[in-house]
């Protein structure tokens, strides 16, 4: 258990510091390396506290706080995952948007070219 | 080209590498509406669509990127309704429609007052060339939608559509981007709009290949499943169906 909790610090810090730099280096914007951020910070957390494991072991029924562990580990990735696929929806619709208003203003502005012409 | 409106309707094809066909549609789309104004939505073709539409008489809404055939779609819908247009046909661009129907799908919009009109393969039978797959997707579909819709569609695939100015408001807002026929008429139904189908032959693509292969197929299935229920959910109550 102690082992698997060490890799999880590890695993934690090493997110912590690829985020940290890909927001420096501008690959990642500042706003979507939140969430990346937080999920590092909650699996750093849950790594370091092994009370704070044991209640959650308790509170889940489980018999192993390795299980309740990787349940945190599942849990924080798929709410990072759901916000990003909720971010992916919202730029694919502007995306589109953004691509019909442009062919419709080179179509007016053709046309007004050629009614001038 | 112009920014005007001229006549009621426009007559829009959504093509997408369609180079062996496009011309052979808007010939005959210029035969059987004389002096219609054609709209060609080309969806970033890799070929010569582009060029070809517009050697053959047609006004082109060039797409910088490929939407697919929902957002090309809509793209040409949104313009009809800048322009002002009353009635839009939609006609796709690898000929399987024949556009001597068009003049019978107008006048049908005009005379039933029904949102949409739906050019249909089965309302008097079946058809000749479905393959068997296709024909038991469109079974499939029609047995979900007909509690859905509050009344049959014989043929919900169908992209051989006209839709008057209320639809095409409501379409220019919000139009399924992905296999767009089957969630259009379960967003007409949100609004209570009315749709009628018209007996049409389809005929098999002039050139190119069809979009849905045989891989996709399931993909198709399970997405317009999906597509329809989503939309279901936004359903305002079930009052006044119909």
């Amino acid at each position: 258990m102690e082992r698997l909790q060490l890799t999880m610090t590890v695993l934690s810090l090493v997110l912590m510091f690829l985020v940290l730099y890909s927001v420096r280096r501008a690959h990642i914007r500042v706003e979507y390396s939140v969430s990346w951020l937080g999920a590092a910070l909650a699996l750093l957390l849950v790594s370091r506290s092994r009370a704070l494991l044991e209640w959650l072991n308790g509170y889940l029924g489980l018999h192993e706080p390795a299980v309740a562990l990787m349940m945190v580990v599942f849990g924080v990735f798929l709410v990072v995952f759901y916000r990003f696929s909720v971010i992916i929806s919202d730029l694919k619709d502007s995306n589109i948007a953004l691509t019909q208003r442009l062919a419709i203003l080179e179509y007016r502005m053709r046309a007004e070219r050629e009614t001038g012409a | 080209m112009s920014t005007e409106r001229s006549g009621d309707f426009l007559v829009l094809i959504p093509a997408f590498n369609e180079e062996g066909a496009i011309g052979q549609v808007i010939g005959e789309v210029k035969a059987a509406v004389p002096g219609a104004r054609t709209l060609v939505v080309d969806d970033c073709s890799q070929d010569a669509t582009r060029d070809r539409a517009a050697q053959a008489g047609a006004e082109v809404l060039s797409l910088p990127y490929h939407l697919g055939l929902g957002g090309c779609v809509q793209a040409g819908y949104k313009l009809a309704y800048e322009l002002g247009y009353d009635y839009v046909i939609r006609v796709d661009g690898d000929g399987q429609h024949d556009p001597a129907n068009i003049p019978a799908m107008l006048a049908a919009l005009r005379e039933s007052g029904c949102e949409m009109v739906i050019g249909s393969r089965y309302v008097n039978g079946p058809a000749g060339h479905t393959s068997p797959a296709r024909g038991l997707g469109i079974r499939l579909f029609r047995w979900i939608l007909r509690p859905i819709l509050g009344r049959p569609v014989h043929d919900p695939t169908s992209g051989f559509v006209g839709v008057n100015r209320a639809a095409l408001g409501v379409f220019s807002r919000s139009f399924p981007l992905e296999y767009p026929e089957i969630e259009a008429l379960v967003v007409l139904q949100r609004k209570r709009f009315q749709f009628r189908e018209i007996p049409c032959v389809m005929r098999p693509r002039v050139a190119g290949r069809s979009s849905i292969t045989a891989f996709k197929s399931l993909y198709y299935v399970i997405h317009v499943l999906l597509g329809v229920f989503v939309n279901i959910l936004k359903f305002e109550g079930r009052r006044a169906r119909g």
